[in-house]
């Protein structure tokens, strides 16, 4: 591994408060320059995973480096990184320009140099002519960017943000996503940033950790996290899937297959699985892998459903299907890629081709 | 037709204003007969006068007594104020057990009688050898404005979010500056607003005075004192309308300030 690669280094990190286990032996690596997100459920851990880059919180056991410092004991203000706190914490008896210059104080800066870096952080945020405002004449989504400015022109080696687009309404959210990643792009700096938004995690990031009960889950890219999850509890959490219980069949040739509920003997490459005759899988296909038709398609592999229900929502709509010898129903996602607009007629009881590729199985690992 | 919930209610209206005059009327006659232009406090008023007042300010002792009871007021407002910012810092901001039970503390001066307190430091301090002074009435004051001072800051520590302080941290800033640029500003109105009902308190209070004082007497020590010589009597009353004035004033400035300090930040 090269330095970059583990920029930021946690190496068996537990964090406990009394009895509560709040991080559970956490180790991974962050590299440099890249957008890093945190991503679970409330109470996962990835809040005070994040104060405990920032200092505010010590590992109980474990160390975390910072380009090869470590950690344990530097106190905040003195390591070489800044957050964006969930309620952006803008000092409200100071005006715009004095909360984004806040941390400069021990710069010795001439009022001109220190103005100038004032006025190119506005430029950045696109705010300019903002520096007289008050605190409190500011929109949420200003302040998010003030609270951004005044971790930025430190120069931070890491930036640490929490749920930082949590309190903005959807529109505002999306388009501030945009502007984060592109802003990240711009200044290089390594972020690390907490959200329990599998969407937003996704769109902002090149690499995601998926966490869980104090524990990291798997860390990869969107893509890989999406299209190639570990465990049920990955796959679940990100996106939709459908689980099928299964087995593994050899035969004598090296031939390989899985025999799963409902979708009948998948034959799979020998270099994918692993396993011995007669072992129990998991395997898991997203609802978009699935094709649907009336008739039997002349090629691939295809099962017959009956439609339970089906929801139109616009570009696409979702369809769930019974399959013989499965207890729970099947979600298959179709784009609405014609005027339908009797899609949603298809009537319940109909019964429905289903077809898939081989390739868009998932094997999971039995947990 | 509304419901009860905001439905304006007679008999409460007018319980609520007979209650203001029970309270405030008494109070009404000191200033009424101050002006007065004779030593009997009884009706029919006499003519107008402002000779009591007049009388006031020639007189020494007064104003001795003035100045103890202001030295007192300043050193025991700033004490209790400076105590106080520590007691509501460390109660908002520190995580302690037995926390509920502190807190009850500080504040139980509020209910135990004043006199308890003044027999009490009375046989202590002369246990102890110590002579009677407005040092020794200024302790006894303490006791009393603390808990005062720790209700009027508490709600202004609890009413901020804690990450502000750590943002600050997080720009590079230690425990001194943090406290000097953030937490000092933002409960600044707090503190204004302490000082002026803990130098109100003071310079109000009698009891522990009674107790404590040594040679030199506190303005209500020696008010108590003119209260023998009934020519005196309305040059007290003079000095009464005074106090109140001033007390009104400065206990409606802490409301203010108080207050106008909760609406900035919110």
């Amino acid at each position: 591994m090269t330095p970059a690669d583990r920029f930021i280094s946690i190496r068996n990190v537990s964090k406990s408060f009394g009895a509560f286990r709040a991080i559970d032996e956490i180790s991974m690596d962050i590299r440099q320059g890249e957008f890093f997100s945190l991503l679970g459920a409330s109470g996962c851990g990835k809040t005070t995973l994040l104060r405990m880059l920032a200092g505010f919180e010590s590992p109980t056991t474990g160390e975390i480096f910072i380009d090869d410092q470590p950690m344990s004991d530097v106190p905040p203000h003195h390591r070489p990184v800044n957050m964006v706190f969930q309620s952006y914490a803008i000092f409200p008896h100071l005006n715009v320009r004095d909360n984004i210059a806040y941390g400069l104080r021990k710069q010795k800066l001439t009022p001109a140099r220190r103005a100038e870096m004032v006025e190119d952080m506005l430029d950045l945020i696109k705010l300019p002519g903002y520096g007289n405002r008050k605190a409190n004449e500011l929109s949420g989504g200003q302040r998010q960017r003030i609270a951004l400015a005044r971790a930025l022109i430190l120069r931070p080696k890491v930036l640490l943000l929490d749920e930082p687009l949590g309190a903005l309404d959807k529109q505002l959210r999306e388009q501030m996503q945009l502007e984060l990643r592109a802003l990240q792009r711009q200044v290089g700096i390594t972020f690390v940033f907490v959200t329990h938004d599998q969407e937003e995690a996704l769109t902002l990031s090149d690499r995601i950790a998926v966490m869980s009960g104090g524990r990291v889950l798997q860390v990869d890219t969107p893509a890989a996290l999406y299209e190639a999850p570990r465990t049920r509890e990955v796959a679940s959490f990100i996106g939709t899937m459908n689980f099928f219980r299964g087995i593994v069949r050899r035969n004598g040739s090296g031939m390989a297959a899985i025999e799963a509920e409902g979708l009948g003997t998948i034959p799979m490459p020998t270099a994918r699985l692993t396993k011995p005759e007669g072992a129990p899988v998991q395997i898991g296909l997203r609802p978009e892998k699935f094709s649907l038709s009336p008739v039997r398609p002349d090629i691939g592999l295809a099962v017959e459903g009956r439609l339970r229900t089906a929801a139109y929502m616009g570009e696409r709509s979702q369809y769930y299907l019974s399959l013989p010898g499965k207890a729970e129903p099947v979600a298959v996602s179709a784009p609405n890629t014609h005027r339908q607009r009797d899609a949603q007629d298809v009537p319940e009881g109909q019964v429905l081709w289903l077809s898939w590729a081989p390739e868009a199985i998932v094997i999971l690992d039995t947990d | 037709m509304s419901s009860y919930i905001n439905r304006p209610n007679r008999p409460l209206q007018l319980y609520a204003v007979l209650f203001l005059i029970v309270l405030y009327v008494p109070v009404l006659f000191i200033p009424l007969f101050s002006f007065n232009d004779s030593i009997y406090v009884r009706f029919p008023l006499q003519s107008f006068t402002v000779k009591w007042y007049g009388e006031l300010w020639t007189r020494e002792p007064v104003w001795n007594a003035l100045w103890n009871s202001v030295k007192v007021g300043l050193v025991v407002s700033v004490i209790s104020t400076v105590l106080g910012v520590m007691a509501a810092r460390a109660i908002t901001r520190t995580r302690m057990r037995g926390k509920g039970a502190l807190v009850t503390f500080i504040m139980m001066p509020l209910v135990i009688p004043g006199i308890i307190f003044g027999v009490a430091l009375l046989v202590l301090l002369s246990r102890m050898g110590v002579p009677l002074s407005l040092y020794t009435v200024g302790l006894g004051h303490l006791i009393i404005c603390l808990p005062f001072a720790v209700a009027t800051l508490l709600p202004r520590f609890e009413g901020f979010d804690p990450s502000i302080e750590e943002a600050s941290a997080d720009l590079g800033e230690n425990g001194w500056w943090t406290f000097w640029r953030v937490t000092f500003p933002m409960v600044m109105p707090g503190i204004v607003a302490s000082l002026l009902l803990t130098f109100t308190i003071s310079f109000d209070e009698f009891i522990m005075a009674f107790f404590l004082t040594g040679t030199d007497p506190t303005l209500p020590m020696y008010i108590w004192g003119q209260l023998r010589f009934p020519k005196e009597f309305p040059s007290v009353l003079a000095m009464a309308a005074l106090i109140l004035f001033v007390s009104f004033a400065l206990v409606f400035l802490a409301q203010w300030v108080g207050r106008k300090g909760l609406e900035d930040q919110a």
